[in-house]
Formats: C-alpha cells, structure tokens, sequence
C-alpha cells in the first residue's frame, strides 16, 4: 500500500461529516452485486440511511434493483458524492469524470489511495476523503458503531432523540 | 450537524475517563449507564434483523455478541487506550484466549515474555498442546532475545508492559519495531500499568489486553476483561489469510476486505466472540464503567503510595531486595522514565531475609493487607508465593520463576501510606 505522509488531510473529521450530512446521492463505482463484497456492504447501508445510491459498474446491470451505469459521465442525474472502490490506478479517470459531471464530494475507501488525483480534485473544489469507509465514517458519527464498542471519539452528555 | 459531535476538542483524560462511550440513554434519559440486563433485543422489522445478523448494519442481536451496558464499557477504554475499539470478554484470561484465538492457525509461533503473569504463562503453553501452536518464552530484558526468537512462521509477539510479579519494564517501542520487521503484531498486557500509566499503542504495539479484575474495575468486586486494537496491523500482509481470506465461519466473509482496519475486531466479535462465548455480563461492565471513571485519580495515590512503602522497604536491613521498577537506582530506570513516567504500578515484590518461615510469619503478622491471590483493589493485598500460587516448586524451580522463599508480592492499595508502613512493621516484627 503507498504510504503517505499527512494522510490525515484526506481524513478531516469536519469534512467527513459535512459531506455525510449534506449527501443525498452517492455514486458508487465499482459496486458489486455480491453480497459479500465491501461495496454492497456500503451500498445496502448508504441505501438503509436514506441515500440514493446510483452503481457505477460495467460488469453489472443492476444492483439493488437499479441500473448500473458503465461510467459516471453516463448517470443522468445531479451526483453529491463519488465514492471509488476501484484500484488506485483508476482514481485519476475516476477524478476527471467527477469534475466534468460537478460531484461535490470524492469518497476513496480503503486502500483506494492516490495522492496527485486526489489533489487535482481538491483544486478543482471537490471535497476529498481517502482511504476511509463511508459506512464506518457514518456509523461513528450519524450511526450506531458504538453498539459494538468501537471508539466514535464523540463525547456528549445532551440527550439525544430516540432513533 | 450537532454542534456537540464535532471533535475539534481534544478532551482530557480524566473528561474521556468519565464521557466516553456513556451517552445518556436517549430513551429515558438516565444519566448513569443502564444496566441493559437482558438476553436479547426486539428486531425493527425482519429486514433490519437480517442486516444485523449479516453485519450489514450496527446493531443489538444477543446479549452472548454485544450489550449495551458491555459496549459502553469497551468504547471507553478504546478511547483511553488510543485504540479503534474493543471487544469485552468474562476475564482477562478468556480476553487474551480469545485475541489468539481470532489471528493465529495450528502451525502458527509466539514469542512470549518469560516473565509474563504465571497464568497466562500456563494458558499459552495449555493453547500450545491443544491448538498446535508453538511457543518460545523469552527473557524479555534483552530485546535481542525477541529478535533472535522470531522466525518464519512468528505470528504474534506477546509481553506486559509491566511484568507480574517481576516488575520487568517491556521495551514496548524496540519490540514492536520487532515484530512489525517480522510482519507480525506485538500484543500487550497493560493491566499494570493501565491506561492512565502508559499507551501501549502510542508506542507501535497493536493490541493491548486487560484484566479489568483488576485497577479498572479497582475495588475487588468483578472478573473482566478486554482486547483492544490500534487499527494499524496490516493484516493483508501475506501472512494472515485467517482474516484476509474468505471465512467459511461467517458465510465466506472476508472480514480485512470489508472491514478494513476494523476487520480484526469485527471477527473477534462476530466469530471468536459468538463461537467461545466468554462474554462479559452487563453488570460487571457497569462495575468497571464506575470504576473507570476515577481511573487516573486512583492510579497516582496507588502509585504514590507503592513509592513510599517501596523506599520504605528498600531502606531496611532485614529486607535483601526491593523490585519496584520505580525505585531509583531499578534497572528499569530508563525504560520507566520513557514508558511511565507517571509511576511504576503499584504491584511489586521483595524478599525478606530469611526462608519459606519468614515469609508465612510476615503475612501472619499484618492486619490491613489482605492475605488473598489478587492485585489491583483499593484495598492493599499480599501473597507469600513461595507457600500459594507456588507452593509445589523446589527452591530450584522458584529461583527460575525468579522467586525467593522468602519473597513477598504487595498490591499496594489506597489506604494512608502510613498505617500501611505501621502494618508492614507488624509483619517484621512477627518474623521477631
Ligand atoms: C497481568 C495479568 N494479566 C492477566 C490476568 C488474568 O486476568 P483474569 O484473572 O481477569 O482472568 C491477571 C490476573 O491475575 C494478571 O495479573
């Protein structure tokens, strides 16, 4: 896996919430339909949250009963979030296609790491999170992690509504 | 966004020790953590108990898997430890059972400290026949003694960052460059130090394991324990399919692919946890979750006090040897200035002059400590190895355990240091 020196600049905890709070629709590209993988994971959970998750997958038709799209550039609708689950060496495409079809946030998981395409999009006003999960970073600050004892680093003593 | 989940603050030990993972309870608005005491949880709808038992979705299935009282427990001491999370267990035995359990194969080596508590010296090697694992114990004062140990199928490096009842003070920087240069994780039993004394994983380790029984929990009332992970181990090394690679126990789950850094916790759970079953109960998580909250300010009066009695002993000529890491002079010096510079532990030997009669003499001489096989209370404690925990070794054999006959372990508790000193006398004084 590359290393990066400041990784923590692609791991802001502000932007990371202001993007899962503002998203309405993430594209998911890479999104399997085996139910096993990573990306359906993140893509059932993102859909149980209320996101509208649109696949981006050459290799399938459809994923959770919607039709998977060959490529970004070919969803006919408004995108809040691209989030990649590709090699890093498809991320610099991936940014280009993010930029021409105005996406507000870029969303790398885990290993999805590429620094310069990362920046690229940044300059171009996109908000960027690398090497992070989507469904993690939701379940710590929006959702549930903490029913497994995982550390959401948030600290409260207002009470909250009932979920 | 709620203005209070932003973590632009970074709080202080003793807020976290007291806040975290204890939200008040959204539904009744109980301020202490409710003890959940219930077997099992009502299910929204058959969609949502799908998703929580496929781990689509956080959520509560079984008191045996998670609780909500447990799991307030295991995110606040992740948050003291610096870790990403924490899987609680019924003692710190079934905790470091269970953290071996979860990465190692029949086939796979450990490195282990020599010097490690006597139970889990008998644990790892009972793991050793009964898993086909081998196990190479090691004198952990030398780091090149690990380094010399570790070989092609090294899986784990196991040691405590303060050794009982030793007091042998682990190299946790030097180890786990170690282990890392061997593409294995360094694993630490923090139970003496707590998190209030040292950071295992601030120092490069990767899992650190706790007897909550003890300085957590802090009173003597409950067995417990946890295994907490930094998050940081590459488990898709090469070196792991046991987690990298498809799980025939979890429906073909690859737990490091979909779980990424949170892979190793997600199986601890979700397979070790489930299948052996050592779960905590929701009310001794309550217990630790009190105790917790004074941690720290319980930790300096227990180690202050420990400094005291220890100078005390180490000034008296009926008394050979003093084995507080803490002391000055200890050969441990430098690695206490680096790894604890906020003290030593309380927990310590030493050995008075004399044999197996002096040692039974002494403990039949004091009336505060309590004669029991524990440590970490806020109530002092002392054994006499030499006629209990070790009562069927020659003088031979405890001389390479590293006891004396007339050595005598304390756990120093939060008593007035000087009516501690004032009982002390009273043992010395029976020996006549
Ligand atoms: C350092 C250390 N680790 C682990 C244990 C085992 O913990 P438990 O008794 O909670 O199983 C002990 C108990 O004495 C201990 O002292």
């Amino acid at each position: 896996m590359a290393e990066i020196e400041n990784m923590e600049v692609w791991q802001d905890p502000e932007t990371i919430q202001t993007i899962l709070h503002n998203a309405q629709t993430v594209a998911i590209v890479g999104l399997s339909s085996n139910p096993l993988r990573a990306s359906n994971f993140v893509g059932f959970y993102a859909r149980r949250h209320g996101y509208r998750v649109i696949p981006v997958n050459p290799r399938e038709t459809e994923v959770f009963g919607e039709r998977s799209w060959p490529s970004l550039s070919e969803i006919p609708e408004p995108v809040d979030v691209v989030d990649v689950f590709r090699a890093p060496d498809a991320v610099p495409g991936i940014v280009e296609e993010s930029i021409a079809i105005n996406a507000k946030a870029l969303w790398l998981q885990f290993g999805v790491i590429h620094e310069e395409a990362a920046t690229e999009a940044r300059t171009a006003g996109i908000d960027v999170v690398m090497d992070r999960c989507l469904k993690i970073e939701h379940a710590r600050y929006i959702g549930r992690m903490h029913v497994l004892g995982f550390n959401t680093n948030t600290l409260s003593a207002r009470r909250e509504a009932p979920a | 966004m709620s203005e209070e989940h932003r973590p632009d603050r970074e709080f202080g030990f003793h807020t976290r020790s007291i806040h975290a993972g204890a939200r008040p309870d959204p539904t009744t608005g109980a301020r202490a953590i409710p003890i959940f005491q219930t077997t099992s949880y009502v299910f929204e709808d058959p969609e949502s108990a799908a998703a929580y038992f496929n781990l689509q979705e956080y959520g509560n299935t079984y008191s045996r898997i998670m609780n909500p009282t447990v799991a307030a427990f295991e995110e606040r001491l992740s948050n003291l430890e610096g870790g990403i999370g924490a899987v609680a267990f019924a003692s710190g035995l079934a905790a470091q059972s269970s953290a071996l359990f979860t990465l190692l194969a029949p086939g796979d080596h450990v490195v282990a400290s020599a010097a490690l508590y006597g139970g889990t010296v008998t644990q790892l090697k009972h793991l050793e026949r009964k898993l086909s694992l081998d196990v190479t114990f090691v004198d952990p004062d030398r780091p090149q003694n690990w380094a010399d140990a570790v070989r092609e199928e090294t899986k784990l490096l196991f040691g405590e960052t303060i050794g009982n009842p030793g007091g042998n003070v682990l190299d946790i920087e030097v180890i786990a460059n170690i282990a890392h240069d061997a593409g294995a994780p360094l694993l630490v039993d923090n139970t003496f130090a707590t998190p209030w004394l040292c950071r295992p994983l601030d120092w490069g380790a990767d899992i650190v394991v706790h007897s909550a029984t003890k300085f957590l929990g802090g009173h003597g009332t409950s067995i417990g324990g946890a295994v907490v992970d930094a998050g940081e181990f590459d488990w898709s090394n090469g070196r792991f399919p046991i987690i990298a690679e498809p799980s025939p126990a979890y429906h073909g789950l690859a737990f490091h692919e979909t779980f990424g850094t949170y892979g190793y916790l997600m199986k601890l759970r979700a397979e070790t946890l489930r299948d052996l079953g050592g779960a905590m109960s929701p009310f001794n998580a309550f217990l630790f979750l009190q105790g917790i909250e004074t941690l720290g300010l319980r930790m300096d009066r227990h180690v202050g006090n420990a400094r005291t009695i220890a100078e005390w002993l180490s000034e008296r000529d009926d008394v050979t040897q003093v084995r507080y890491p803490g002391l000055a002079g200890s050969k441990y010096g430098e690695l206490v200035a680096k790894y604890l510079p906020r003290g030593a532990g309380a927990v310590f030997c030493f050995d008075l002059d004399g044999g197996r009669e002096a040692g039974q003499d002494f403990i039949r001489g004091v009336r505060l400590f309590s004669h029991l096989a524990n440590v970490g209370d806020a109530k002092s404690l002392i054994i006499h190895p030499a006629s209990t925990t070790h009562r069927q070794l020659t003088d031979d054999e405890l001389a390479a355990a590293g006891i004396g006959p007339g050595t005598i372990r304390l756990s120093i508790g939060l008593e007035d240091a000087q009516d501690l000193l004032w009982d002390l006398e009273q043992g010395f004084a029976q020996i006549g």
